[in-house]
């Protein structure tokens, strides 16, 4: 099974992943910004599937990080993956992105058995979620995601570029610190779950926050 | 690619409707658009992160619908066409986004098109009743006046695919912006320009006289040494001033004259768009103009940019309805123009301009980014 997986929740990302691939990857892209996703995740898919010599006609699943991230680079990424999905008419899946930063501690040799992920929701704030680690499973997701301060976190593990940001209060993983959510880690999590025989949702976006915009209160009367 | 009767999909999201629509050649099949207009209704404006988010679950149901009214699939279309500015940073992604995605799965060339310029060449689009621009060629000598919530703007167009140029536009708000501000003033709901326009002809537009903008002397100028803002609005100071009158009718406890005043706010609006306009075409030799943008609706400008238009020897345009407000046939049409002219696509790597100036009617190719 071949997939294609895109996350711009933070930065932007894509990845081919396939069950059939040495250790599953195809090809990947990612970028350090979190402000071009519309510049460059379009050139960055093209590549990716020139270089692997693959067309839409041989993917068989597009798998989208649904977030939470900031609102209009999330977008990008849902908006390009719903559209590929429609071009080529293949089935979309979206995952929860920080469910990337937890599949990646998973595979790492010290994960703890109870961690979380956090990312950066500007305003001071992360979006995070907890996770629990079994021998030989997926990290489960047990709490989240939330959107809020750092500070108001569990005492637990925490990884992720959130965790980074904030790691005076809270107990950032030094190797972790600057890791943002990747499709690759979240194509190969798509996989697996796909493998074990489980529905993956759909590609919903995790908005967390309402809009700013205010209801307008009445107008004052003058005097 | 056919070059002579180019099918083009074109794709719209600057503001509030999502849009789809495609041409074959000048020939419009499908314009096909989903508005989030009633999701502003109680902010009483367009709401930039609410229209986003409506965009992204609009988009592929308006493509869908779109190609089975065209009764064309994907793999038939020459060409996509996207709005790529101005227009609001975040709704503009959504549709850059999809356009591009598209571009990628089906290999199609895509051009990044300027929407103010889009709104010119849907006059280019045939065989619709009471269009009157001739098919092909735009008139000789035309001008372009815009009136929307985002815009209002008087362009000279020498050709659409690669001669515009701005002769004047507002400095502060739209005329659309300055018409639901006032309507909130008024309690007239949203979008105030239909319900201010409705209101007005139970009012007396010379009971009250409010301030026409930028148009002292200073600013004006005289055509040969024009002013700065000689052909350029403003209508933040307007929208003060209704505020201001209403405030006194309140202080002396008295009933507010609804009727009148959104009679007299729209006469000032619409009097200093049209003189303005009018103006910038007399002095420019232009001859046509083609009247565009959601405000076209508006009975009072129409009837008094007809009137005005006409004792100036200048023959006026109106598309229809649906056309003015944006749209994805329009940016399909100026698609299909560029095509036929031979224009080189934008590629998939330009960036969305919220402030593209009209003078890029379409982005050019930009170079691979460096790799980092
Ligand atoms: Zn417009």
């Amino acid at each position: 099974m071949l997939i294609l997986a895109i996350d711009t929740s933070a930065v932007a990302s894509a990845a081919l992943v396939s069950d059939d691939a040495l250790e599953g990857i195809v090809g990947s892209f990612s970028t350090e910004d979190t402000r071009s996703h519309a510049e460059v995740l379009a050139p960055g898919i093209e590549a990716l599937l020139a270089d692997a010599d693959v067309t839409g006609a041989d993917i068989d699943a597009i798998v989208v990080g649904v977030g939470p991230g900031p609102f209009t680079g999330l977008r990008s990424g849902i908006a390009t993956a719903r559209t590929l999905a429609f071009a080529w008419d293949k089935p979309l899946h979206g995952l929860m992105s920080l469910d990337a930063v937890a599949l990646e501690v998973a595979e790492s040799t010290e994960a703890p058995t109870e961690f979380l992920v956090a990312t950066d929701a500007r305003r001071k704030e992360v979006y995070w979620a907890r996770y629990t680690l079994q021998e030989g499973q997926l990290p489960k997701l047990v709490d989240g995601p939330h959107v809020g301060s750092a500070a108001d976190l569990p005492d637990l593990p925490a990884y992720g570029a959130g965790a980074g940001l904030y790691s005076d209060v809270l107990r950032a993983d030094p190797d972790f610190s600057s890791e943002q959510p990747d499709a690759l880690y979240l194509g190969q999590f798509a996989l697996a779950r796909l493998a074990s025989g489980e529905q993956l949702p759909d590609s919903t976006p995790l908005y967390l926050r309402e809009s700013d915009a205010q209801v307008p209160g009445p107008r004052k009367r003058a005097l | 690619m056919n070059r002579s009767q180019p099918l083009v999909l074109g794709i719209e999201s600057s503001c509030d409707e999502t849009g789809v629509g495609i041409v074959r050649g000048t020939d419009l099949l499908t314009n096909t658009v989903s508005s989030s207009m009633d999701e502003h209704v109680r902010f009483g404006g367009v709401i930039p992160e609410i229209a986003s988010r409506a965009h992204l679950d609009a988009f592929v149901p308006t493509l869908q619908a779109a190609l089975a009214e065209a009764r064309v699939t994907l793999a038939d279309i020459d060409a996509i066409a996207v709005t790529s500015g101005p227009g609001l940073a975040g709704a503009l992604m959504v549709g850059v986004c999809a356009a591009k995605a598209l571009a990628v799965a089906t290999g199609k060339p895509l051009y990044a098109i300027n929407h103010l310029v889009a709104h010119v060449g849907v006059g280019l689009l045939d065989a619709r009743p009471g269009n009157a621009l001739p098919a092909i060629a735009l008139p000789e000598n035309l001008g372009a006046l815009l009136v929307s919530g985002g815009h209002t703007e008087i362009l000279r167009i020498r050709s659409i695919t690669d001669d515009v140029e701005l002769l004047g536009s507002t400095i502060d708000d739209a005329a659309g912006e300055a018409y639901d501000k006032v309507a909130r003033i008024l309690g007239l709901g949203y979008p105030g320009g239909p319900a201010i326009d409705r209101i007005a002809r139970e009012g007396n537009a010379k009971a009250i006289r409010f301030p026409r903008g930028l148009t002292q002397p200073k600013y004006m100028g005289t055509a040969e040494e024009p002013g700065r803002h000689r052909y350029d609005w403003s209508f933040s100071g307007l929208k003060t001033a209704v505020a201001r009158c209403v405030e006194q009718f309140e202080a002396k406890g008295e009933t507010v004259p609804v009727a009148d005043i959104a009679a007299a706010f729209q006469e000032a609006v619409v009097d200093v768009i049209t003189a303005k306009a009018v103006l910038a075409c007399r002095e420019h030799g232009l001859t046509n103009v083609l009247l565009g943008g959601g405000v076209a609706a508006n009975s009072r400008l129409r009837q008094l940019t007809e009137q005005r238009c006409s004792a100036a020897g200048i023959r006026l345009h109106v598309p229809p309805l649906d056309l003015c407000t944006d749209n994805g046939a329009m940016v399909a049409a100026l698609g299909a123009q560029l095509v036929m002219a031979g224009t080189e696509p934008s590629g998939i790597r330009f960036a969305p301009d919220s402030s593209m100036p009209v003078t890029t009617v379409s982005a050019p190719a930009a170079e691979p980014a460096r790799s980092a």
